[in-house]
């Protein structure tokens, strides 16, 4: 156990206080504005039937759980999503792979990839739904479209930023062009693929949610979609802090993964 | 003595939009088994591209390379040390051997004792990032001759360097390379180095360039760089030297 100087326990003590505090500013913030929203709507200022109220949050969250179907609904959104961040993933990879491997498919392919990026694909849901049918695929399908381009393209961005030097340099050694990519352009691009992976999770559920609001009969996605239906408005609200809960456990998770890697170089 | 690289009318062209860059106009150059050549040139001449050609990156317009044996390997030391910052520094030096499927219990062991002679024993299992720009260049030469080359290639091993740690990493790299009796060719604009390092120094002519004149660097009981550098003589084949670009530039 090392001993430590004085100086050095006043700066641990000061780094500590600062964490506190902001624990604390965070907690009140929330605090303040569940309050706020609970007594406005207890005393009428605004209507409990248009803004619902912490406490009948609370009750639908209970009643989800106890009619059962709640966890039903969690799971499939929670599914969709991470069988379309599987899919978009590794065929995101894999078709920025290929594109490093042939440049001038890559050259081919630049402007239709630019355009299927920048299109909203929304747009794209009525035709999705025509073709694939209303059911799990055409969601999947749905948030596939939003999350593939953009890994397709910023992963063979970061392939194409490694410097020329390093390339040269395994030439010498004769170094063949899979060995290149293997000793080369994807550990420098180690980290430009998790933060990929990291978007990529918000987007499959981005994507998701939007392929349930416009056909589904499960999911969180379906939860909003028909509590705003039949106008209830609790139904809709828990369902999006339900959702927002959820959002942020799996960015949790992925960069409790993200940190394993790291550590392990 | 016979030449471990022949080089006949050694002939290399660019293609770009705007039509052809001669580079190396016709070279003819012998380079023998243990010495360590230098090659000099006024900046721009093609001395890059010469070892491009000769290490195979690029491929020759037209004349010949003989070689002395059936193959030979060739360690090429670039300007940059371009370590890999995501590889420890032993890491680092074995990765040509992994490339050429040639890592062993044996030749690793090779590389760690020349880690081990030359200073860097320490930094093994470091990365990069805590080595000093002169000692990133001194792994550099040693992931080069993990692979255990017949004939090394330096290009301006020095030039991204400060003039002290230049000095003092070139003598360095003088005494690697004698005693691991490596045959050398080095490429570098700085005069002085080239005088005071080599057995001989070609002096190539501008674009398109050929071999203008080659000096057998005669200092008699020659020693290491930096005591090279105090004798008469290096003034003389460096004023001669200079003469010769001077014409040119």
């Amino acid at each position: 156990m090392p001993t430590y100087s004085e100086e050095h326990k006043t700066f641990l003590k000061k780094r500590r206080r600062k964490k506190i505090i902001i624990l604390i500013c965070q907690f009140l913030i929330i605090l303040f504005f569940l309050s706020l929203w609970e007594i406005a709507s207890k005393t009428g200022i605004i209507n409990s039937f248009l803004s619902s109220s912490p406490s009948q949050v609370v009750n639908t969250f209970i009643s989800l759980l106890k009619q059962n179907n709640l966890w039903n609904h969690v799971y499939i959104t929670v599914y969709e999503t991470l069988i379309s961040f599987v899919i978009a993933s590794v065929l995101g990879f894999g078709i920025a792979s290929l594109l490093w491997w042939f440049p001038t498919l890559a050259k081919v392919v630049d402007p239709y990839l630019t355009v299927l990026n920048s299109l909203p694909k929304v747009a794209l849901g009525p035709l999705i739904i025509i073709w694939i049918g209303a059911n799990m695929n055409s969601i999947i399908f749905m948030a596939l479209m939003i999350s593939l381009f953009i890994t397709i393209i910023n992963i063979y961005n970061g392939f194409q930023l490694v410097d020329y030097y390093y390339i040269t340099l395994l030439k010498t050694l004769n170094a063949s062009k899979r060995q290149i990519f293997q000793k080369l352009i994807v550990p420098s691009n180690k980290n430009i693929i998790i933060n990929c992976l990291k978007v990529n999770i918000s987007m499959s559920l981005i994507g998701v949610i939007m392929g349930e609001l416009l056909v589904s009969k499960e999911g969180l996605g379906y939860l909003i979609m028909y509590g705003s239906q039949v106008f209830n408005i609790n139904l809709v609200i828990t369902s999006v802090v339900i959702l927002a809960v959820v959002a942020y456990l799996m960015y949790l998770v992925i960069s409790f993964i993200e940190k394993k890697i790291v550590q392990s170089k | 003595m016979k030449p471990i690289l022949k080089i006949r009318d050694l002939k290399k062209n660019y293609q770009d939009l705007d039509g052809e860059v001669e580079a190396l106009g016709g070279i003819n150059l012998d380079v023998y088994e243990g010495e360590l050549l230098s090659i000099v040139g006024p900046s721009g001449c093609g001395k890059t591209s010469l070892l491009s050609v000769l290490s195979n990156l690029e491929n020759k317009s037209d004349g010949s390379i003989e070689l002395g044996k059936e193959t030979i390997k060739i360690g090429y030391m670039l300007q940059k040390d371009a370590l890999f910052p995501w590889r420890t520094i032993l890491e680092n030096c074995l990765i040509g051997l992994e490339i050429q499927h040639n890592l062993t219990e044996e030749t690793k062991n090779r590389v760690i004792q020349l880690l081990n002679t030359y200073g860097l024993g320490d930094f093994m299992n470091k990365y990069p990032s805590s080595l000093s720009g002169g000692m990133k260049q001194r792994v550099a030469l040693i992931r080069t001759l993990a692979i255990d080359p017949d004939i090394l290639f330096l290009d301006e091993p020095f030039s991204a360097l400060d003039y002290l740690t230049r000095i003092y990493l070139s003598e360095d790299v003088y005494n690697i390379i004698k005693k691991e009796g490596k045959t050398a060719i080095l490429v570098t604009h700085d005069l002085a180095e080239a005088v005071s390092l080599s057995d001989r120094v070609a002096v190539l002519s501008k674009r398109p360039a050929v071999v203008k004149k080659v000096y057998t660097i005669n200092i008699p009981n020659k020693s290491t760089p930096i005591k090279n550098r105090k004798r008469k003589e290096f003034q003389h084949y460096y004023d001669l030297i200079w003469r010769d670009l001077d014409a040119h530039i």
